[in-house]
């Protein structure tokens, strides 16, 4: 399937979403509370099949937090991507898509480690590199002076 | 014809005469067990210190590699060294560890594997005791140093070694069966358990030759089983460094972790030693019925010269195996013993009975 | 801080230990928490972060084409490919494509890349399991390859040889001479390896039924490579997205169905045999043409987020850069194949023996910077 279509067809599903034909990808952003049920209709649709999560990464905005899923479906060999934003800095929460592929397990462990994005209905968010006592360092804002040199 | 240019118990027999000539029989007794602890001692730490080294050079041959070469010629005194270092490193206390049993466990491990060497015959005469029942004896205290091992992995207060002497009890605690059945079909052939016995049972024929196919099916168990009882890979369960550090002796450094690495050396060697005698005559020449100008020949090599030879033979055989097959799991090496080994040993010892029964051996 | 939520608690009569951060088994600082009950595996729980160096937040403040040497100590074994992935990515980005002289060299590169990773696979696979003989054939191999890129790339290991637009330097004279010497040599030396160690009674024994996983749970679970192929799930990158210049040879993507951990190691071993066909395919006709495009001084990238996978010799390892138009990126996440692997380690060796969970974590092959980034 093209990605003109495929850009049709998630808007069909996600009608409250934002789909985005991007360069590579189709895009599709969308609020919290959305994710989980939009992720769900797009793994069991049988023309977007998306089986196989790719990647989870959490971003940081400067004023928002988000995360941005690559979904990939292992039978049209065709990707999505999936975007969603929180403005909430202080105690960031969004959905656990850990129920659909478990894979987003380890992801999702990775970007609250990082990031702080708690993940809501996650089985088991603890911190993942780094003990409970540094910060979160992939923010903008994340100030180190002992370890990182500023330039 | 007799066999008499290296009877070595004529010279025996005249220290013990001339000892008990010159003091009381208690004291002569008191001074000939010295003078053979003395002898075993330097006998052990020798050996034990070539058997390192030999092995480290077999491996490396195995290997692809040189193997240890810069202390003196091709490295031979590079085990001198290692043991050197090994005197001089820190014996590291344990927390909380069972002090008594930690440091009593490489002396049971030690002592068991020495004890078992005073039964073995080097040549005619030169054996320091012989047992009318020497395989059951040696059979028996070659198992005692199991006690050691899980002493050890007890003591330590470890994980791992806790596994490791599990693992070492469940192992040896099998294999001894097959260890000892393997023999017993051996002594239904010889028909005696002294060994100075069974080796002159030996002088026209080893029995590995005699017993047709039994013995040879023997051999085979004996080396699987004698090869797990001394811990040695594959069957290195107990030990299995990648998966248990270093198992039962993770804790130990220094002195007490080097009387475990010699203790594992020397069991080999007794257990090649034990194959040596039963199997391929201990020190007795290879002999051929009628060609007297080659048995000559032969027996003009000493004979802890065929004794030595034939048990690093095997010894040999037992590296082989180690540095060629991955290791065992724990319960395909329990079901290996108890579904495989023992019912074919029963078996080839019913077999061998029959032989022996019919007359069908030489 | 807000409170941390705490690890699961052994149950009762569970016997607990900690395998790493420093044991033989686990090739570096990866530390499982295993609970036993006797023999048996109930629970794992891996503690990773000990070689934590926080690439992409390193990658945040410097410049693109330094990016390359970061990623060189992510997957150490297949430094090549990272470096082609970020390469690819930022070429991506500005629009530019590459000669063709540099698409085969790259592709060689990676193959000889993977055949080296795979070599000490084999090498610590076997140790792992207790054939320690293994260990020296593999290394004894794998120096070759190294030679090879010592001459041409300077590093051994770490090579740094792409750059964004094209190659470092152009090859070395010997190159086509020395990489054809050894797949003649290796053609001869990859029986070897499968007489030591393939056949060999043990070995399948530990190693079938072990750690199976099904076609489904690899595709849930994200697994890739090797791993992934075993169980069937085909997602050869290189095969299903080419990039380079794989879209012109020919290969087989090795698959297996069953998934066990005997399989994981037997598509390793073809995908060495299927690496050497891609490089003598290539190796007599690179083309001329210039090693490098002509790239401004200060690379940078259009605004926008980029996203490229590449077939690593353990998987798949995704590129997803987003620039805010600077120098800089503004973020880089690496999907690395070793993380995604580690996650269903408890799945796989639940119920299994303790030398099991050694066999499947070796199989799996885990490099454990790549994990921590």
């Amino acid at each position: 399937m093209e990605n003109s279509q495929l850009a049709a067809l998630a808007a069909t599903i996600a009608p409250d979403a934002q789909v985005v034909q991007g360069k590579q990808f189709v895009e599709i952003t969308l609020s919290p509370s959305d994710l989980f049920a939009v992720a769900e209709k797009l793994k069991s649709n049988s023309e977007t099949a998306l089986d196989m999560l790719v990647s989870v990464t959490g971003m940081d905005y400067g004023t928002e937090l988000g995360t941005v899923y690559h979904l990939r479906s292992t039978i049209h060999k065709h990707m999505i991507v999936l975007k969603t934003r929180v403005t909430d800095r202080e105690n960031p929460e969004i959905d656990s898509l850990c129920a659909l592929w478990p894979a987003a397990d380890f992801h999702e462990r990775e970007a609250y480690d990082l990031l702080g994005i708690r993940f809501r209905n996650h089985p088991d968010l603890r911190r993942l590199f780094l003990d409970s006592t540094w910060g979160y360092p992939l923010r903008k804002d994340y100030k180190d002076d002992v370890n990182i040199l500023a330039r | 014809m007799e066999f008499s240019i290296y009877d070595f118990s004529s010279f025996t027999a005249w220290i013990d005469s001339s000892l008990r000539a010159s003091m009381s029989p208690g004291w002569a007794v008191a001074v000939e067990m010295i003078l053979i602890g003395i002898a075993i001692l330097i006998f052990y730490a020798i050996v034990g210190l070539f058997l390192v080294y030999a092995e480290r050079k077999v491996c490396a041959l195995m290997q692809n590699r040189l193997g240890p070469n810069r202390v003196g010629p091709g490295g031979v005194f590079q085990t001198i060294a290692d043991l050197v270092k090994l005197l001089f490193v820190e014996l590291v206390p344990i927390k909380n560890a069972d002090r008594v049993l930690f440091n009593l466990a490489p002396f049971i491990v030690i002592v068991a594997s020495f004890m078992a060497i005073g039964a073995i015959p080097f040549a005619k005469g030169l054996q320091a005791i012989d047992l009318n029942i020497g395989v059951f004896y040696l059979m028996a205290i070659s198992s005692m140093g199991v006690i050691g091992v899980l002493l050890a992995g007890w003591a330590s207060n470890n994980k791992y070694s806790l596994i490791g002497a599990m693992r070492s009890g469940a192992q040896i605690v099998s294999y001894e069966l097959s260890v000892g059945l393997a023999l017993v079909t051996m002594v239904v052939l010889a028909g005696t358990m002294q060994l100075s016995e069974i080796i002159e049972g030996q002088r026209w024929g080893w029995f590995i030759f005699k017993g047709h196919i039994p013995a040879v099916i023997a051999f085979v168990i004996y080396i699987i089983a004698g090869t797990a009882e001394t811990n040695r890979g594959p069957f290195d369960l107990a030990e299995a460094e990648s998966e248990l550090t270093a198992g039962y002796h993770t804790e130990y450094s220094g002195i007490k972790f080097a009387f475990f690495f010699l203790a594992e050396y020397m069991n080999m060697f007794i257990v090649a030693a034990i194959a040596a005698t039963v199997f391929f005559g201990g020190w007795m020449p290879f002999h051929v019925y009628g060609w007297d100008g080659f048995n000559a020949v032969m027996d003009f090599i000493p004979p802890f010269v065929w004794f030595l030879a034939k048990t690093f033979g095997v010894v040999f055989l037992m590296m082989w195996l180690k540095w060629t097959f991955p290791r065992l799991r724990i319960d395909q090496l329990l079901t290996l013993e108890w579904k495989y080994l023992l019912p074919i040993n029963i078996f080839n010892l019913l077999l061998m009975a029959f032989l022996v029964l019919t007359g069908l051996h030489w | 801080m807000e409170e941390e939520v705490k690890a699961p608690v052994p149950e009762q009569e569970e016997y607990v230990i900690n395998m790493g951060p420093q044991h033989p088994s686990t090739h570096g600082v990866l530390r499982l928490v295993v609970s036993l009950r006797g023999e048996i595996v109930r629970n794992v729980e891996p503690h990773i972060g000990y070689i934590h160096r926080g690439i992409e937040k390193m990658c945040e403040s410097i410049a693109y084409p330094q990016i390359i040497h970061l990623t060189d100590r992510m997957d150490y074994l297949s430094a090549h490919i990272n470096n082609e992935a970020v390469c690819l990515t930022v070429e991506k980005a500005l629009g530019i494509e590459v000669s063709d002289r540099v698409k085969v060299i790259r592709t060689i590169l990676s193959e000889l890349t993977r055949i080296q990773s795979h070599q000490l696979f084999w090498a610590t696979f076997g140790m792992d399991l207790g054939g320690l003989t293994c260990f020296f054939y593999g290394l004894r191999d794998r120096e070759m390859v190294l030679d090879i890129f010592e001459e041409t790339c300077g590093g051994r290991m770490i090579v740094s040889y792409n750059c964004p637009g094209g190659l470092m330097n152009d090859i070395h004279p010997n190159f086509q001479k020395r990489t054809k010497e050894f797949i003649k040599y290796f053609r001869e030396t990859l029986p070897e390896y499968d007489r030591l160690l393939t056949g060999n009674v043990i070995f399948q024994e530990r190693l079938k039924n072990i750690g199976t996983v099904t076609r489904e749970q690899a595709i849930a679970w994200g697994l890739t490579g090797p791993v992934g192929r075993a169980s069937g799930f085909s997602c050869d990158v290189r095969k299903h997205n080419p990039y380079s210049a794989y879209d012109r040879v020919t290969f087989n993507e090795i698959l297996y169905n069953e998934g066990d951990s005997f399989h994981r190691y037997k598509v390793r071993m073809d995908e060495m045999w299927e690496s050497m066909n891609i490089i003598e395919q290539l190796i007599d006709n690179i083309p001329e043409g210039s090693y490098a495009e002509k790239m401004k001084p200060v690379i940078k990238l259009p605004e926008g987020e980029y996203f490229q996978s590449v077939e690593t010799a353990r998987g798949e390892l995704g590129v997803y850069i987003v620039s805010d138009g600077n120098k800089n990126p503004y973020r880089v996440k690496f999907r690395s194949p070793n993380f995604v692997h580690l996650a269903p380690l408890n799945l796989m060796s639940k119920g299994a023996k303790i030398a099991d969970l050694v066999a499947i974590n070796g199989s799996l092959d885990l490099i454990i910077p790549d994990i921590d980034r």
